[in-house]
């Protein structure tokens, strides 16, 4: 291999300012975590209550449960995020159509995060359904046979415990969402992969800073799988070990 | 206190009940036995709206439970029931078990609930057990935390749905202590149970089902002295000798 290797490249400034390149991959990781983040917080609250929706008794609420995960699910990632970007704007009213266009702050970021997380959502939602429905029956009939509503039974009954045998499943979604921000580039957000193409291109050290990129991608989603096992420590049940694994 | 009347229900074309009637008395014990299979379960299901059912009515303590005004949680927290599989909350402790409804159904403070909580375990045998888990405890234990539970709602009337079948034989005697125990202090009961000296110690009447017909609804003594039909003779021969 013909390659001029330099890892002091990092430490350099970048062409025609005053930042190094360093300063570039840590402001894309501080916009991936921005991105993941705040997608995940969407994609839990909308995901648990989808797929609670998706576990009841009647009908309608399991049939919009599955129309969204049909829908957040069978369409790619990469076309989710233009079309939000691109074609939603589009449909609004004048005035908000405007608005978004011109006005609305950051944009990019907003519109990446709310895509991720509904992605995101589905698949949470399907884990959540699943959970709730190893569950034995007969809790759902003891918590409503005390006179708790359908409501109280989910909050305090079921999901505390569907939730806890879902911790392995939702562990790897949390770290797909790190892994998945990255599309956030094509729609322009300054995330980690935005900033390393940039940097190939300014450095033309390709390799260093690929490999750098790939080095904190894995270091966010290992630090996710960490925090997730730790989450499942904490909230085992004494005497219940056997049946969450 | 309950009144079932002409209870039909079917689960698409099989009907699993068919024109049962009966009733329980306030202060009553009546024991409901059958074969597997005979509907006894579903029965006492209907009772607090558990299941549904097509045609007939049940009313408890004056409501009729299958009109769709009624409000069912407000009738189940008066109507107490225990599960043949105990249906604990696992992730819960016992204390927190027996707190849940009292706190968010009835309305009660903390410091009320677990007060009431720890008299009922106390009443049980359980009280050194109060913050275990279910998980911790044997099958028997559990089942008396599970009347406990039921109790603490102050209930008009217990169901029990089998509430020893799934206990290994050592431990049915000390829930059935309990039962009995409360029985003598006038809790009016309806239990699905083949416990047949638990039913001659304290049952009214019995109620035995087949095919998810009421097949004979007698006082307890000549129920199990002289049953009127074939089938119930059969099934207390089986039961009696195993």
């Amino acid at each position: 291999m013909n390659y001029h290797w330099n890892w002091g490249i990092f430490l350099e400034q970048v062409k025609g300012g005053d930042e190094t390149y360093l300063d570039w991959l840590l402001t894309g990781l501080g916009w991936t975590l921005a991105v993941s983040l705040t997608a995940w917080v969407i994609a839990l609250t909308l995901g648990i209550c989808i797929g609670a929706l998706r576990s009841m008794p009647s009908r309608l609420p399991v049939m919009l449960g599955n129309a969204w995960v049909e829908l957040f699910r069978n369409i790619p990632l990469l076309v989710q995020m233009f079309l939000w970007f691109f074609v939603m704007p589009e449909f609004l009213p004048r005035d908000w159509s405007l608005w978004v266009k011109q006005d609305m702050p950051a944009k990019e970021f907003l519109t990446a995060a709310l895509c991720l997380g509904l992605f995101t959502s589905a698949r949470v939602a399907e884990q959540v359904r699943a959970g709730v429905g190893s569950l034995p029956r007969g809790q759902r009939d003891a918590a409503l046979a005390l006179g708790l509503t359908l409501p109280q039974t989910y909050r305090h009954v079921i999901l505390p415990q569907a939730l806890r045998i879902v911790i392995p499943p939702l562990t790897s979604e949390f770290m797909n969402v790190f892994k998945n921000s990255s599309v956030a580039f094509a729609i322009g957000v300054l995330e980690l992969t935005f900033q390393a193409r940039q940097m190939q291109e300014d450095s033309e050290q390709g390799i260093e800073t690929f490999l750098a990129v790939t080095l904190l991608y894995f270091i966010c989603a290992f630090a996710a799988n960490r925090g997730m096992v730790l989450i499942e420590a904490r909230t085992r049940v004494p005497g219940l070990i056997a049946r969450t694994g | 206190m309950i009144e079932i009347r002409n209870l039909s229900k079917w689960y698409g074309q099989t009907r699993v009940l068919a024109d049962c009637s009966t009733h329980v008395a306030k202060g009553e014990v009546v024991v409901v036995c059958g074969p597997s299979g005979s509907g006894k379960s579903t029965l006492i299901k209907c009772v607090n709206g558990l299941e549904p059912f097509a045609r007939g009515s049940i009313t408890v303590d004056g409501v009729s439970v299958g009109d769709p005004g009624t409000d069912l949680p407000r009738l189940r927290a008066r109507v107490g029931m225990v599960f043949q599989h105990f249906e604990l909350f696992p992730h819960m402790s016992v204390e927190q078990n027996l707190a849940l409804a009292q706190i968010k159904v009835l309305g009660r403070s903390k410091d009320e609930a677990a007060a009431r909580g720890v008299a009922l375990l106390d009443r049980v045998g359980l009280r050194e057990h109060a913050r275990k888990f279910p998980g911790q405890l044997s099958g028997g234990q559990q089942q008396r935390v599970a009347i406990a539970r039921a109790l603490a709602m102050d209930p008009v009337c217990l169901l029990f749905d089998e509430p020893t079948s799934a206990l290994d034989p050592e431990m049915i005697g000390e829930v059935l202590d309990v039962m009995v125990e409360l029985a003598r202090t006038g809790m009016t009961m309806m239990c699905v149970s083949h416990e047949m000296g638990f039913a001659r110690k304290v049952a009214k009447r019995v109620v035995f089902m087949d095919h998810g017909e009421i097949v004979e609804d007698a006082p307890a003594a000549q129920f199990f002295e002289a049953p009127a039909s074939e089938r119930a003779r059969t099934f207390l021969a089986r039961i009696l000798h195993h």
